[in-house]
Order: structure tokens, then sequence, then C-alpha cells
């Protein structure tokens, strides 16, 4: 049912993992639906220079998670908040239809993972704005 | 690479003997059994033989078995047979909330007709309160149905007690036994089913034959109607060689059930204790003593099933999840709601079920393998590191 794309990468993920010091974290799902997926990124420059990801869900879960983490390392932030979750069910070869709403998730994780860096940015802008 | 399969409640591979049985019926015995020449003379016994066989296995009397397409047709068939011909007397169902989506959803349809239904609940166990059957009659009670087996845990019920009960209260009672017949002793008469269904491909005959056991004197509307085959119980010409193989399954199940099933019950107390010895955060569903010689249900903690069902599948061991992904819907299995496990413990259980081609070296296989999988899932998962 999964194309050979879809398991390749859930045969051998890339990217797993956490990044201790990362820049933003994105964690989206629900345990429930089977689905959780927590996506790590170190930003630099604008440019997302390291990506890592944790998943707890089905083989598109996995292999979703997976893709994510190749399309968007290197790529600067605009970039990135361009991947939606159809990019990356293209990307492998599609997806089973029932496993396009539960499991295709990768990409909301990472615009997440974008969203607390550029929150913690914000934050931390406003600090130095303060102690001047 | 070696190939295990431990899904032989999904269906079973045809046994020899069966294929043996049936072959001159693929050949030249092409007759229609209707027929009163000698084409279809000499295969309307063998259609008879193969009764005399399924009555024999679960105690019937021949003419109280009537040849269906599957387990699901004669789930539909006792039913709706049975509050067509009582929809006089009463509108109300009784089931459980744990039955195989032949019984479960034929009852939801019936709901939308206008009949109402209670579903029971179950314990942690999977196991029935007979105190909330009985409280749930009333007069306008028209069908009991309740499963042998639970085909995801493998839970038996109570089937005499609730036979019993029925009995007592002048209500119908119908048993889908596809889950049970050919591998634990169902007899028809001590247990006071008036309905019974069974499923060829599950113990080792094709697919697309089961029956239904109708006792004597119960009355039930046809589901399809058409020629006058099955004593105007069940329309359409005879699937001759599903049938003559359900009967030779039916007489292998009853020679071999007593060595086969102490067997398998080795072999899975083999992997159950091989699991809970090398892997950590385990718990096996079900009923302890109460259950299915060959089914376990085991969740592992922190992971989802189905990528565990793929793992395993890439190192040639063919096991089942009856959970979210694999059946289509968001929810984890209906079973494990139904008996209070935790949603996401329930979305990474596991069935493994045991038939007659599994060996200790199978077993042996799948306990080498299996810690090494678990053991990845987890360091992937984010709500193994949470909890730890």
């Amino acid at each position: 049912m999964y194309s050979e794309k879809v398991m390749e990468h859930f045969r051998n993920p890339r990217n797993v993992g956490e990044i201790p010091d990362a820049s933003g974290i994105g964690r989206v799902g629900n345990p429930m639906c089977g689905d959780v997926m927590e996506l790590f990124i170190k930003v630099e420059n604008n440019i997302i220079v390291d990506v890592k990801f944790r998943t707890f869900g089905c083989g598109a879960a996995i292999a979703t998670s997976s893709m994510v983490t190749e399309l968007v390392k290197g790529k600067n932030l605009e970039e990135a908040k361009k991947i939606t979750n159809k990019t990356v069910a293209e990307a492998l070869d599609g997806l089973p239809p029932i496993k396009m709403h539960c499991s295709n998730l990768a990409a909301d994780a990472l615009h997440a993972a974008i969203e607390d860096y550029l929150r913690k940015e914000k934050l931390m802008k406003e600090g130095d704005k303060g102690s001047s | 690479m070696r190939k295990i399969y431990l899904d032989y409640n999904a269906t079973t591979p045809i046994h020899p003997e069966v294929i043996e049985e049936i072959k001159p019926f693929i050949t030249e015995r092409f007759g229609n059994p209707s027929s009163i020449h000698w084409a279809g003379r000499e295969v309307k016994k063998y259609i008879e033989e193969a009764r005399e066989k399924v009555a024999r296995l679960i105690n019937a009397d021949p003419m109280e078995i009537v040849f269906t397409s599957s387990g699901t047709e004669a789930d539909n068939f006792a039913i709706k047979g049975t509050v067509e011909t009582f929809k006089e007397k009463g509108n109300h169902i009784i089931t459980t909330s744990v039955e195989h989506p032949a019984v479960l959803n034929t009852c939801k349809y019936l709901e939308k007709c206008g009949y109402r239904v209670t579903f029971l609940g179950v314990d942690s166990y999977g196991m029935l309160d007979l105190d909330e059957l009985k409280s749930a009659i009333t007069d306008k009670t028209i069908l009991i149905s309740v499963m042998f087996a639970n085909n995801e845990t493998g839970t038996i019920f109570p089937i005499e007690e609730i036979g019993n009960i029925a009995r007592q209260k002048g209500i119908i009672f119908h048993c889908d036994a596809v889950q049970a017949a050919g591998k634990v002793p169902i007899d028809v008469k001590k247990l006071n089913v008036d309905l019974l269904a069974i499923s060829g491909h599950k113990f080792y005959a094709p697919k697309g034959i089961g029956s239904l056991y109708i006792r004597r004197g119960v009355k039930l509307r046809p589901l399809i109607h058409g020629g006058h085959q099955e004593k105007n119980r069940r329309a359409g010409t005879e699937n001759v060689i599903g049938i003559v193989a359900l009967g030779k399954a039916c007489e292998i199940a009853l020679r071999d059930m007593e060595k086969e099933s102490q067997r398998i019950l080795g072999l899975r107390r083999r992997l159950e204790e091989g699991i809970l010895k090398t892997i950590k955060d385990v718990t096996i569903n079900g009923h302890p003593e109460s259950r299915i010689p060959n089914t376990t249900n085991i969740s592992f903690h922190y992971i989802e099933g189905e990528s565990l069902i793929l793992n395993l599948d890439l190192e040639g061991i063919a096991a089942s999840t009856g959970s979210a992904c694999t059946s289509g819907t968001l929810e984890p299995s209906h079973v494990l709601m139904a008996m209070g496990i935790d949603p996401v413990v329930a979305q990474g259980s596991v069935r493994f079920s045991l038939g007659k081609w599994n060996t200790e070296e199978d077993i042996d296989r799948v306990l080498e393998i299996l810690p090494g999988i678990v053991e990845r899932l987890r360091s992937m998962s984010p709500l193994y590191r949470r909890n730890k």
C-alpha cells in the first residue's frame, strides 16, 4: 500500500533524534489518533542548518517526518515555510488516501518549529530593547 | 527470506487434505446439484456428506446446517432473518460492543431502520458481565447476539450461560463462532444456541464458504431470495467446491483439535513468555484463562502498531494490528477501547494468531527479531523519552 520511497524512508529514516540547543521545536499530532511528531530546527543566519525529528506513528508518519527533514535542510526560512504536507507527500510519490489526513503532519511540525523559533527571536529582540 | 505467518485469525492456508478432497470437483464433478441427471446426482450426495461433517463439528443435525458464502453472510442472515421474523413481537436487540463488524455494523444498520440495540460493555479482560446482560433484557427483546471468541483478543465468552438466560426468556440467541470453530469444542445442544455462524477460511478451507446453524424449529426469513436451494433457506446454486472443502476442514478439525490446540497453546505461551522476558513495558490484552489457544494481543507501549507490523513484515513475519491505520479509521481498536485500555497504549497493540504450520523455530525467530524492532521504534518515539 505504500510507495517504494515511503518504505525506503521508513526503513532508513533520516535525521532521527533531537537537537539539544534547538532554535525552534514543533510538536504536532495527538497520541490518541496514533501520530505525534516532534521536529527540532537549528537556524543560523536565516538558514535551517540542522533538523532532527522524533515520531510516534505509523509508516506514513515516520516516512513523512524523515522526508521533511531532507527537504528543509539548508533552506532559508522563507523557502521552508512554503513546504506543505502536500509537497512532502508528493516527494514520497504519494500516500494512501486514508493517510493523507491522519499521518501527513510533517510540514505542520516544521511550521510549528519555525513559529517557535520566530517567537523566541522576537522575545530576545524585545529583551535586548528593554535592557538598552 | 524465511516467511513466518502469524495471522491465522485473518485467514488460513488451505489444508493439503482439503485440496485433495476438492480436486475432483474442479476437474470432473461439475454438475449442478439441483439437476436430476447423473451429473447433478453425483455432486448432490457430496454436499449432503459435507453437511453431515459440518454438523458433527458442532453437534448439530445435518438438516440444521445451511451453507452461506461467508461468516459475514451467516451473521447477516441470522440477525436480519430473526428481526424480520419476530418484528411483531418486539424491536430490541442485545449484542456486545466488541463484536466483529459483521455483527456490529449489521446491528447499527438495524438501529437506523428503527430497531433498538443495546451494546453491552466488557471489563478489562474483555469479559461480559452476565448481570448486565440480564438487566438489559426487556419484553421487547427478540435477539441476543454474542460472539463465541473475540477475533482481536481471543477472549471466550460464557456462551452456555448466555444460552441458558436466552432460552429461559424465550429469546433467540445467535452466536458468531467464526474465530472459535475448529479451534475449541462447540456443542450447540449443550450451549443452548439457536443460531451459530462459522467461516471456512478461518480453519483451512478456502475463502467464500461459511455456514449458519439454525436450530430445528427456528424459522428465519431468508436473506437471499431465488431458487429452492438449501430447503428454501438460502437461494443460489451451491458453491460445491467450497461446501466439500468446508466439510473436509470440519472433519480434520474435529480429528486433530485436542492435539493441535495443546501444541498451539504451547507455542503461544512460548511467545508470550519470551516477549515478557525480553521487552519491558508490554501488556497482554485479553482474558488470562478464558481464551482461544492460538491468539495473543500484546500492547507495546510508546510505539504505534502499524510501524511495528511493517518492520516485522520486512523481516518476513506476518502479524496484524486491530488498530487505526490498517482498518482505515482514526480510532484505535474498538475492542481494546471497550476494555478501557488507554487509547495511546491501544495504538501500540499487535495481534499474533498462530496455526497449524507454526513451529517453535518460528516463535524463536520472532523473539530474536522483535526486541530490536521495539527498541529502535522506541528510540524514535517522543512518548518514550517523555516517560523515562
